[in-house]
């Protein structure tokens, strides 16, 4: 947001201009078949086989289909820590005792590369979508609860003994003062989740999956279809902006004041 | 006319020996030692004293938001527990909620006190009017200046009808004519509902153009030096307005108290063992 705000007008044609030279060169170079089009195909057949995909569908799914899966997997995985996250966050960092028994948990997964776990998951699980939730849960459970907790932790303790001497109850001031001032760190936590959580389905539907848009670019790379692993990673590039772009719209409707404190 | 509730003085708060250790790793900071103090209704009490030397610590004692190490607060005949609305506070750095806009702030007070819609709208209207914000009900406070924000402060602890009102220097950051406007405004409403008040300040002219009555504090750890009684703030709302400043009266007071607190600072320099408190402000 703050990059957005001190962006001036030749910032705003440097990207779209960024993005044409690129183009140009990769039209240029396979045009003059100065690379081999089985490495890097050029990008009108890329778009030939969008168009294709979109008409015929990969191997029994549409497009549409595959990117359905994909993002069905990410928000019902999403949603979940959530919903578990935030209260087991703000909680802990309510409460030291809370947070001296989920931190050190948290703390230990974290670091530890989600395909790692992504095999016990799937021993576990399955094969299925619930072992793939269950790993982009983990995922975004961990910057959402960290963020939660580190913002109660960091609250400025004049808002709330300002609440207490202005007639609120424990509850009113949970609610109506420690709730809202770590919204803006919340919704960090919640991009980062999100953006967590997008990586790790890509990788996940790599290992283990007939559909989604992760599994389509594995599938074709063994075909030597590069048409379709440069459309797939396209594909997910842009998806993955879009999907941050809407998490940030919704941030600055909910905390307008977010760094003009 | 000044005089009359001093006849016969209602006590409001009770400071009876009170203690205040910061615990440390070395065991602790004592920041007030073996303070008493008795606040009477209608009084306005400002606290002076050097940086450091404990004044917020006795006003968030004063506001429930501490508890003395040893000794007692009270209010009324109760010992202060905790932080209630009968004590409004007010800091220097406001903390309007950057939530709520102007409005949803200075009403917080009531709607956590559950007090019905159309009341909640009808006090927090006149309160908005009397500090001066009107037009500016919706504005968020990040969007107000430095003094318009402390306006805003001001009314939402005022919208309570506090028995006491802290405020801990609420000016200090605001410029001189902004500061002034602020004092008039505080001296207004304090004439007005004869609320008793107690204001940190580290400005003597602040302190000698609002108090009834000065206290001043001794450096770390903070102790009661010496009190004065003022009524300089009457003449100055009278017919006197700023003329009051270079009355002879006013000039020897203003003496009187600075020299008492250069001389702390003097003490400082020579012994020095406390490098923090050097840090004066001026
Ligand atoms: N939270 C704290 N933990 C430890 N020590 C503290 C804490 N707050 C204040 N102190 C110490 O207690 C002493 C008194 O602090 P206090 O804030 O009451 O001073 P003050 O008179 O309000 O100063 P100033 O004029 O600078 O606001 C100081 O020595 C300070 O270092
Ligand atoms: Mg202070």
């Amino acid at each position: 947001m703050i990059i957005a705000n001190i962006r001036g007008k030749s910032e705003k044609l440097l990207t779209p201009l960024t993005i044409v030279i690129i183009l140009t060169i990769w039209f240029i170079a396979t045009t003059l078949k100065l690379v081999d089009p089985k490495l890097v195909p050029a990008p009108q057949s890329v778009w030939a086989a969008l168009l294709d995909i979109m008409r015929n569908g990969y191997k029994s799914h549409t497009l549409p289909q595959h990117l359905a899966a994909s993002m069905q997997r990410l928000v019902a995985a999403f949603l979940e820590a959530v919903v578990v996250a935030v209260p087991l966050g703000l909680a802990s960092g309510y409460n030291s005792k809370i947070r001296a028994i989920f931190e050190p948990l948290i703390e230990f997964y974290r670091p530890l590369p989600p395909l790692a776990y992504y095999t016990v998951l799937i021993l576990w699980l399955g094969i299925e979508n619930e072992s793939k939730i269950a790993l982009l849960f983990l995922a975004c459970f961990a910057p959402v609860y960290i963020s939660c907790a580190s913002a109660v932790m960091k609250i400025k303790e004049d808002y709330i003994n300002n609440a207490y001497a202005l007639g609120a109850n424990k509850w009113q001031v949970f609610f109506h003062v420690i709730f809202p001032a770590c919204l803006p760190d919340m919704f960090t936590g919640l991009r980062t989740a999100l953006g967590v959580g997008y990586t790790t389905l890509v990788s996940a539907e790599m290992v283990a999956s007939s559909s989604g848009i992760g599994w389509m670019v594995l599938d074709a790379s063994r075909y030597l279809r590069s048409d379709i692993v440069f459309l797939g990673i396209v594909i997910m590039g842009i998806t993955g902006i879009l999907l941050d772009k809407v998490i940030q719209i919704i941030e600055q409707n909910i905390v307008p004041w977010k760094g003009k404190e | 006319m000044y005089q009359i509730l001093n006849d016969k003085p209602e006590k409001v708060a009770t400071l009876s020996g009170i203690d205040f250790i910061y615990p440390d790793a070395k065991g602790g900071v004592a920041a007030l030692q073996g303070v008493n103090l008795d606040i009477n209704e209608g009084e306005f009490v400002c606290v002076l004293g050097p940086s450091g030397c404990g004044k917020s610590t006795l006003l968030k004692i004063i506001a429930g938001f501490l508890k003395p190490s040893c000794g007692e607060a009270r209010m009324g005949n109760e010992i202060i527990k905790g932080p209630d609305w009968h004590r409004g506070v007010m800091f220097q750095d406001p903390t309007l909620y950057p939530w709520l806009n102007v409005q949803d702030n200075i009403a917080f007070g009531l709607k956590m006190r559950k007090f019905p819609q159309s009341q909640i709208k009808r006090i927090t209207d006149q309160y908005i009017e009397l500090v001066g914000l009107k037009g500016f009900e919706k504005s968020k406070p990040y969007e107000l200046s430095g003094g318009m924000k402390q306006r805003a402060s001001l009314a939402r602890t005022l919208v309570n009808k506090p028995t006491m009102l802290l405020m801990d220097e609420p000016f200090g950051a605001l410029d001189a004519l902004t500061r002034q406007n602020m004092q008039d405004l505080v001296r207004e409403i304090w004439m007005k509902t004869g609320n008793t008040v107690l204001l940190i300040t580290h400005d003597v002219d602040e302190a000698l153009a609002l108090a009834t009555r000065i206290i001043v504090m001794s450096r770390s750890p903070g102790r009661i030096l010496k009190e004065f009684a003022a009524e300089f703030t009457y003449r100055i709302s009278g017919s006197e307005h700023e003329m009051v400043r270079y009355k002879p009266e006013y000039m020897e007071l203003r003496e009187e108290i600075l020299k008492i607190i250069s001389s702390q600072n003097e003490r400082l320099k020579l012994s020095q063992h406390n490098p923090k408190i050097l840090l004066e402000r001026k």
